[in-house]
């Protein structure tokens, strides 16, 4: 493994009892790599990013990230996930700690950071992510929008290598979705490696390097956006990028 | 007559008409509704007040026993005796607690508001202070109420009445909600052999009746200790109230757990905190805030549940009312002595449920 690969899946398979969600998926990231992941529902396209900070565990086969595997052991679980920031669909954020809380208890209770400077690091990135003005609210008041960028900055104050991005937009009213995208866009104009499972093409075409297409459990296309958008190879994918850009 | 006045009076009227005459039979049945409060209310206060005795009878003798009690002497026509009450308040109060020692329980009945203030109401100055003296109260109170280091020392046996009531139900309730907590985590555990002995515990104690588990405590719980170890009969009923109301918090917690939505603690997974660093700033913060109506419901019910002990032979503040009821002095008095009963532990009742509500509005102000 060169010193450059940051994931690394060698035929990971997963059941959710006799449903066999992931099926022999091989996929390796490179620092700095932004990768959009595409695919129908239930294609098992959020299983594998989760299974990557071990939200969801594999049954077979073997994650790599940054050198350690990911196994049972405890250890090795938080040492990765200190590292791999994760954005969900539905935000997740406290709803009981107000904005300025909900970024700065990581730092606080992981890093053993001071209040003070990890409130410091929280304001920081409320202001990279343009809403340093909510710091004080509680989430309910805040818009899908908004919420969704204390998401954001709540995991980049752990300052990851890497970022998981699972549907981010899919919750949101269309009129939030672009100030969401512009801070994912400003991040991996940064150089931040990211994982994003996503259906905004536009956003895919922008930022990334590869494209992946799944379908039940398989990684069916994986390819440059540039060949995916316009030369895709398999059928499933043709129908799948007709049914998504034509509507 | 000022306009703003008027309107309100107008307002006033208007409101009645809508609420209680809008058509013949609301009419009807507010006016007999109002006849059956009117009833019901002055025959409760003369009786209870305006033609009671409290230290005099009606001739103006000074009441010994229930032969001098007014509405002994003409029946029928006079209300309460609560001379009853009043000769008997050390008892109901204190139980047989020496009268000369009596300053030790007032000393902690009035420092208990001083302990509890600070875990009862978040933005009381000094609250840290006040946090330090409610891990301390339990020893002072212990030390208070039993003695040693220059106190004479005052067996439980003699303890009873209110004392006995409070202690089983404030201890009992402060002991069992840190139990109730690990139960109800336990439960919800990936770790089979904790789950299942959570399971089995929380199950077991609810479903069984209070007064089997204060008989097993009082019975069966000496067969199970050394030879020579006697714990005092009020410390096991104490056991008995704080395993039962644990595994019924114990349920109410575990309801608030199951509210919480997954995301929760994948995000703070995700952010790398601990399975207790999760639980602890996240998940527990929550899930008893939706726990609170639940909780107090439990609390209100075990207060009350106190009551049973006399069974097992404590004097709590029941125990002394039958006891005062069976007194041959002052036999028959049964009225006054329940009515009193019950409104202490009305007034203790009520205002767990007053606390509640005052908490549940506290905390949805502070996330609308």
């Amino acid at each position: 493994m060169s010193a450059d690969q940051v994931i690394q899946l060698e035929k990971v398979n997963k059941w959710y009892d006799d449903f066999h969600v992931l099926k022999d998926i091989d996929l390796t990231v490179v620092k700095g790599q932004k990768i959009v992941i595409c695919g129908p529902s239930g294609s098992g396209k959020s299983t594998m990013i989760r299974c990557i900070n071990r939200l969801e565990a594999h049954q077979q086969g073997k994650i790599v990230v940054h050198g350690t595997e990911l196994t049972n052991d405890l250890k090795n679980i938080d040492l990765i996930r200190k590292n791999v920031g994760m954005v969900f669909q539905q935000f997740n954020l406290f709803p009981h700690l107000s904005v300025l809380d909900n970024i700065s208890l990581a730092p606080i209770w992981v890093k053993k950071m001071p209040k003070k400077e990890a409130e410091e690091i929280a304001m920081s990135y409320l202001e990279k992510v343009k809403i340093p003005e909510q710091a004080q609210k509680f989430p309910g008041q805040l818009s899908g929008g908004q919420q969704q960028r204390v998401a954001i900055a709540r995991s980049l104050a752990m300052n990851p290598d890497i970022m998981l991005f699972d549907e981010p937009t899919s919750a949101l009213d269309p009129e939030m979705i672009k100030e969401v995208l512009d801070v994912m866009i400003q991040l991996a104009n940064e150089g931040m490696t990211m994982l994003v499972v996503t259906h905004e093409m536009g956003f895919a075409k922008t930022v990334a390097d590869q494209m992946i297409f799944m379908d039940e459990g398989k990684i069916v296309e994986q390819a440059k956006p540039d060949d995916f958008f316009n030369n895709p190879q398999s059928d499933r994918t043709k129908l799948f990028l007709s049914q998504i850009l034509n509507h | 007559m000022s306009e703003s006045l008027t309107l309100s009076h107008n307002k006033y009227i208007s409101w009645c008409r809508n609420n209680l005459f809008s058509s013949w039979i609301n009419g009807i049945i507010t006016i007999l509704s109002l006849y059956f409060i009117y009833e019901v209310s002055t025959f409760f206060l003369n009786w209870t007040i305006f033609e009671a005795d409290f230290v005099n009878n009606f001739r103006g003798e000074k009441i010994t026993d229930r032969t001098f009690c007014s509405k002994n002497i003409e029946p029928g026509q006079h209300g309460a005796c609560w001379a009853i009450i009043i000769v008997r308040f050390h008892q109901f109060i204190y139980g047989f607690y020496p009268v000369e020692e009596a300053w030790r329980v007032n000393l902690v009945y009035g420092l208990l508001p001083f302990a509890l203030v600070g875990i009862f109401f978040d933005k009381v100055p000094f609250r840290k202070y006040f946090i330090y003296f409610t891990f301390l109260f339990p020893f002072i109170g212990y030390f208070l109420l039993y003695g040693g280091a220059g106190l004479d020392i005052v067996g439980t046996s003699k303890w009873g009445g209110l004392l006995v009531t409070l202690f089983l139900g404030v201890t009992g309730i402060l002991l069992a909600f840190p139990l109730s907590i690990v139960l109800a985590l336990g439960r919800r555990s990936k770790m089979p052999v904790i789950k299942t002995f959570c399971i089995i515990f929380i199950e077991f104690i609810r479903g069984v009746p209070l007064i089997t588990l204060l008989f097993t405590a009082n019975v069966m719980l000496p067969l199970f200790l050394p030879e020579g170890v006697r714990p005092d009969n009020l410390l096991r009923a104490l056991v008995a109230v704080t395993l039962f109301q644990s595994a019924y918090m114990a349920e109410a917690i575990r309801g608030g757990l199951q509210a919480i939505p997954r995301g929760q603690l994948e995000a703070a997974q995700s952010l790398g905190l601990t399975y207790w660093q999760s639980t602890r700033k996240i998940i527990l913060p929550q899930a008893l805030k939706i726990s609170i109506p639940p909780i107090v419901n439990t609390c209100i019910g075990l207060f009350k549940d106190t009551s049973l002990v006399l069974i097992i032979g404590l004097f709590d503040l029941l125990g002394v009312g039958r006891a005062a009821v069976a007194d041959i002095d002052w036999a028959k008095l049964h009225y006054e002595v329940y009515v009193f009963i019950s409104l202490v532990f009305f007034i203790f009742c009520f205002g767990m449920s007053r606390y509640s509500l005052y908490l549940e509005k506290k905390l949805k102000t502070d996330n609308s």
